[in-house]
């Protein structure tokens, strides 16, 4: 939801922490996750992930999350998919040309960023292109298991 | 300027140590001399001549020609087209690539091709939403973004490889380049968003069209206050108005393009208001070449194409220097300037 998504952007710090803090729990579970299988888990984690991203940034499940890099801001809504904006169109209010009456994905990231601590470093990183299969796949899992992977074997699904 | 290695047109320029391209507009820039490029309209039509008449007309004035992809989501001939059609008589084109027509294993072979055809500079863009174009019921790819596009661009010629990893055999050898829009929000990110271009592979910047010098020179500022200078090429836009409605008009209807209201009223209170649209379009070159820190102009003169010549000339910003077009250096002299419309 559109309101939902813009409250996560001004509480991106908040957000941050609370993410840290579950990744971490996350990765450390990997035992357990690889004891079920991470296949198996793909689909219920995908779609427990899909409702809370969903409900919170407006999550289009591209596999790959990039929020802790784009001030809370989904990058996957800029109509033109762009994980590196803002583009040059953005209007004199600070709104998409494409959509006039949404704010630009990207004019919030910047906003979201300057209110996190390690966010504020990480949107200045240039992202890689978009991995199309990971998409509808969970990104917790794909975190989980990159985290755990043997630097040699570090090459997965998700590495460029 | 003419280079002692002058190749036989259509043959690419020996690569100088440093340089990464075969093309003249890189060895103009790197000599430290004030580039000036512009834009040809690609056109509806399948006859090459349509592209040698529009090319034609900026003879003798321009560095490097911007061959448009799709510009605003229309449909017009292809840039590697027009581009390849440029080479075989030794104009210095800049393949357009934008993202959203093509995957990107379309434009990693357009890349290549594009080399192969002798393009030596490529701009690397997102691209206008198809909702803007005469097309509004296509597929938008956007499979990429300018930024990985970039960095794709950049590991096909440095490391020889496609992105997925396979080899190149033979690199492309380009100078390439992105956009920026310093006149549009957010302005405190502006600055920032260049230095990401930079690190993924842009070499040379063009522009958004500049009407604010005041922002120019506050972004200007930001790109100095980040370090900035000195490792890209900024190339300006820059182009002129044609009457006080259509800046209106274009400012009001064209995302990305801020039109000061001093500017308007300027166009509206001209006698001649497309000679005024020449004329503020000469006063910001000469403003923008006294800013630090600037390379060139790169001038948009859509659907007013035959005016850049006129501009170029009276901003006299090519200081006496002759940009190579085909037929320079042989007997017959250049036709001189002689084009006085009103």
């Amino acid at each position: 939801m559109y309101s939902v998504r813009r409250w996560s952007v001004r509480h991106a710090r908040g957000l941050e922490v609370f993410y840290a803090a579950f990744e971490q729990a996350f990765v450390r579970l990997h035992p357990l996750w690889n004891w079920i299988g991470y296949e198996r888990l793909e689909k219920p984690v995908a779609g427990l992930e899909k409702l809370v991203k969903g409900f919170l940034f407006d999550c289009q499940m591209c596999g790959q999350c990039a929020l802790s890099s784009t001030g809370m801001s989904c990058s996957m809504n800029c109509p033109k998919n762009i994980r590196n904006g803002p583009c040059g169109g953005v209007r004199a209010d600070g709104n998409c040309e494409v959509k006039p009456d949404m704010k630009c994905v990207w004019v919030d990231a910047f906003a979201g960023s300057e209110r996190m601590v390690a966010g504020k470093k990480a949107i200045r990183v240039v992202q890689i292109a978009v991995d199309r299969r990971l998409e509808g796949r969970s990104s917790w899992l794909k975190v989980a298991r990159d985290k755990n992977a043997k630097p040699a074997a570090a090459k997965t699904l998700g590495a460029p | 300027m003419k280079f002692d290695d002058e190749p036989v047109p259509g043959y690419p320029l020996p690569i100088l140590p440093g340089h990464t391209s075969p093309g003249r507009l890189e060895r103009v820039l790197r000599a430290g001399a004030f580039a000036v490029t512009t834009e040809l309209d690609p056109p509806d039509s399948a006859d090459p001549e349509d592209v040698y008449r529009r090319a034609r007309i900026f003879d003798g004035y321009v560095d490097a020609i911007n061959a448009t992809d799709g510009s605003g989501a229309n449909c017009h001939m292809s840039s590697l087209a027009v581009c390849a059609l440029l080479t075989r008589i030794g104009y210095a084109p800049v393949m357009q690539i934008s993202c959203r027509d093509k995957n990107r294993i379309a434009i990693q072979g357009d890349i290549l091709g594009g080399a192969a055809m002798g393009v030596a500079n490529m701009l690397c863009l997102s691209g206008d939403s198809v909702q803007s174009g005469d097309h509004p019921q296509a597929k938008p790819v956007f499979d990429l973004d300018c930024m990985s596009l970039l960095s794709i661009g950049r590991t096909m010629r440095d490391e020889h490889k496609f992105q997925s990893g396979r080899k190149v055999t033979f690199a492309p050898r380009v100078f390439f380049g992105a956009a920026a829009n310093p006149f549009v929000p957010p302005f405190e990110w502006r600055a920032d968003r260049l230095a990401k271009k930079v690190e993924a592979g842009a070499q040379f910047i063009q522009t958004q069209y500049c009407y604010d010098i005041a922002r120019l020179k506050s972004f200007m500022q930001q790109v100095e206050d980040i370090g900035l200078l000195g490792k890209v090429f900024l190339l300006i836009g820059v182009g002129p108005l044609r009457t006080a409605k259509a800046a209106e008009w274009m400012r009001t209807n064209v995302p990305g393009i801020h039109i000061p209201d001093a500017v308007v009223k300027r166009m509206a209170g001209a006698e001649k208001p497309a000679q005024e649209g020449r004329q503020i379009c000469i006063d910001l070159i000469q403003e923008i070449q006294e800013i630090k820190g600037v390379s060139g102009v790169h001038i948009m003169a859509f659907r007013q194409e035959d005016s850049v010549a006129e501009i170029i000339q009276k901003s006299g910003v090519l200081g006496g220097r002759i940009p190579w077009y085909p037929g320079r250096d042989s007997p017959a002299p250049a036709k001189p300037f002689e084009k006085e419309t009103p």
